[in-house]
């Protein structure tokens, strides 16, 4: 009796091993090869690429150019056979320590190195070098909401600055309504969203708000949030599952973000005759407008925030990738060079528009590619 | 030592020489090990405070505000101002909240495991608490953001309504994202850790002291009061601090479940705060020198906090244990 037991339930115990087994072979045989996690029409052959030498290359630095990275580094890679180019998304703070420490080739960063940086970096440029910064990628800062039942909604740099500074605190306030003539705007209360990490981005929207609107803006920009209220959320990513998930919620993040999530993005009154709306062709504008304020051969870009042209979207992120203007490690030059080479070429801009990223303006890319060749 | 070695010598030796000469090198491996751990352990604990000193010593003084009272992180400003106030308040806060709500829920958890369930129900019960400790935190975190911060909003409001005279639950109806529900999601994280202590400390209740109280008549809850929870206290309490341990360090969970911000907001409900490690998380990665810097001071006063909580529980507990069972 109690001998048949034990059996019963060890051959119960088997079927269920056999049943887990066959489920686990089963999932496992629904997998793809593309692990990238980009849209699938990102087309990794390019024609023409000049391949730099073998070797292995380590970057760091902005997420905010993360997804462009990953494409260049692909198509890079697909196309070199033996070159390793390995970029980490550590963050443009990160990223800039670790050049200067040395240990990398180039670093993103999606905001400007400090004078004393500059200065810092030329114990690790060699021959007198020193740090540079390269425009590489510029993207649109879109500014999603989630207000069911309004799909188009104008807004411009006074309300968002007294939204995101928590005046103005209800959907169906006059200043909002004046911007949205026709629209049924709810009775609802405005949650913005900020950053709670340091960010490129928070830099950005608020250089923005502050030199648009300074009466409504009063705080310095900052990589860390100085505005007063709202809430917050890490990272890009954090703030768009807010937003998603809280009526009456608006916040800011890089245009892929917001694509990729189906998120309504606002169109902002600029004082042209339409309001620009949050596109990679009008921030391409903003890019083309923007002025070189490096010397030397510094790139380094100052944008219009206050522009009043048709069809240019203002808050754009520009990232840049930080090299030394005479190259660094002699044993890694070569394929720098290649890399930054195509990523600035013509068809490393293209690879750009792909993924809701913003190719630099003709003239500003010329530079960039004649600032790679002359690092020697 | 060495006299105590001596002491072991002249001692009687086995029949077989080879066999009792092998027991004595393996005894001396084995001490030299254990002594090797215990130095390293010192090594290491000495060296992460002599460099956290260090680092925080070259931030606090480029520090422009005051490191204890400052509601500011601006660790990357020039001058650099920070404080820690609200780290520390909301360290605090949150685990406090943590203990309250798991502490009697793995005490009851413990007990029903050890006492109260049939065995074919205690054992599946043990292992499911013991699996959520091995369940990321970064998957609390998310869990915490999309699934528990919308359902809190209602309990909040009931609060708000009974209880929200008192400041302290009062609750304006923005997400749910506060030291409160950390302090929920956290009580969930450390539970594991203190039931599965727990439970050991109350089956270690010696058999003939229930038994005892048994024949004297006692019911069984009277049995677990008079036995097994004096038996149990100070296991109970070093259970607890292991899990406060986990809830003052736990970051990825707070801060993605967190609204931070330096600000201190005297209701638990509503949105703002942080902690010491969730502020290390989302500062540091555009921190530059004098921010990590920063970050690292704002880590060596956790050290400090945890070491104070730690120091306190063994008191607590050497003082407590000639009382309870646990040398009867």
């Amino acid at each position: 009796m109690k001998l048949s037991r034990t059996s019963g339930r060890q051959r119960r115990a088997l079927s269920l091993g056999a049943a887990l087994a066959a489920g686990a072979l089963a999932l496992t045989a629904c997998g793809t090869d593309d692990n990238s996690g980009l849209p699938g029409a990102v087309d990794f052959s390019v024609e023409g690429l000049t391949c730099g030498p073998d070797g292995t290359l380590l970057a760091s630095g902005s997420s905010a150019q993360a997804n462009a990275m990953e494409v260049w580094v692909n198509t890079y890679q697909a196309n070199c056979e033996g070159s390793q180019i390995n970029y980490k998304a550590t963050g443009s703070g990160a990223g800039v320590q670790e050049f200067l420490q040395g240990t990398t080739a180039f670093a993103g960063s999606d905001s400007l190195l400090s004078p004393g940086e500059v200065e810092e970096s030329r114990s690790v440029c060699r021959d007198g070098g020193r740090a540079i910064h390269l425009p590489m990628a510029a993207g649109p800062i879109a500014l999603g909401y989630n207000l069911p039942g309004v799909p188009e909604l104008t807004l411009d740099a006074a309300t968002l600055a007294q939204i995101f500074d928590s005046r103005i605190t209800r959907w169906d306030d006059p200043a909002v309504a004046a911007l949205n003539p026709g629209v049924d705007l709810p009775d609802l209360a405005i949650t913005p969203f900020h950053r709670s990490d340091g960010s490129g981005t928070t830099e950005n929207l608020t250089s923005y708000l502050n030199e648009s609107a300074p009466e409504d803006w009063p705080h310095e920009p900052n990589k860390s949030w100085r505005g007063r209220g709202g809430q917050s959320a890490d990272g890009s990513s954090g703030l768009v599952g807010m937003v998603q998930q809280n009526e009456g919620a608006i916040s800011y993040f890089e245009l892929s973000y917001a694509h990729q999530n189906n998120l309504d993005t606002v169109r902002i009154d600029t004082g042209a005759e339409e309001p620009v709306e949050a596109t990679v062709e009008n921030s391409s504008n903003a890019i083309a407008e923007a002025e070189v304020i490096g010397e030397d051969g510094d790139l380094a870009l100052q944008l219009d925030y206050g522009s009043t042209a048709e069809g240019v979207y203002p808050i754009v992120l520009v990232t840049y990738e930080i090299v030394c203007d005479r190259g660094n490690e002699p044993g890694t030059l070569d394929l720098t060079r290649a890399f930054l080479n195509y990523t600035a070429g013509e068809e490393g801009q293209r690879a750009l528009a792909e993924i809701d990223y913003a190719p630099i303006s003709d003239d500003i890319v010329e530079q960039v590619r004649q600032r790679v060749e002359a690092m020697d | 030592m060495t006299a105590k070695s001596t002491d072991v010598e002249p001692a009687p030796r086995p029949p077989e020489g080879s066999g009792g000469s092998t027991t004595r090198l393996g005894d001396r491996v084995f001490s030299n090990l254990s002594k090797g751990s215990g130095i390293a352990l010192l090594v290491i604990m000495g060296a992460i405070a002599v460099f956290l000193t260090i680092r925080a010593v070259v931030a606090i003084r480029a520090n422009d505000g005051n490191f204890l009272t400052t509601f500011a992180w601006e660790a990357n400003a020039d001058p650099p101002y920070f404080g820690i106030a609200v780290l520390l308040f909301g360290t605090v806060v949150s685990s406090v909240i943590a203990m309250v709500i798991a502490v009697p829920i793995a005490v009851g958890i413990a007990l029903f495991i050890s006492h109260y369930a049939p065995r074919r129900l205690s054992t599946p019960i043990g292992y499911l608490i013991d699996l959520l400790a091995a369940v990321p935190s970064i998957i609390y975190g998310l869990w915490g953001a999309l699934y528990l911060v919308p359902r809190m909003t209602g309990l909040y409001d009931w609060l708000d309504q009974f209880l929200g005279w008192t400041k302290v639950f009062s609750y304006d109806g923005s997400p749910a994202r506060s030291l409160m529900t950390v302090g929920i999601l956290l009580a969930i994280m450390i539970l594991p850790i203190i039931t599965s202590v727990t439970r050991e400390v109350f089956k270690q209740t010696p058999k003939a002291n229930q038994e005892a109280a048994l024949a004297l008549g006692a019911t069984r809850w009277e049995v677990i009061r008079v036995t097994v929870l004096p038996f149990g206290r100070s296991g109970v309490i070093s259970a607890s601090m292991l899990g406060l341990g986990r809830a003052l360090g736990e970051t990825m969970a707070v801060a993605t479940v967190l609204s931070p911000s330096f600000l201190i907001n005297a209701s638990v409900l509503e949105s703002g705060g942080g902690t010491f490690a969730q502020n290390i998380a989302s500062q540091f990665k555009e921190a530059g020198s004098m921010g990590r810097d920063a970050l690292i001071a704002s880590g060596l006063v956790l050290f400090l906090l945890t070491l104070l909580v730690n120091g306190a529980a063994r008191l607590i507990i050497a003082r407590r244990k000639e009382y309870s069972g646990a040398n009867a």
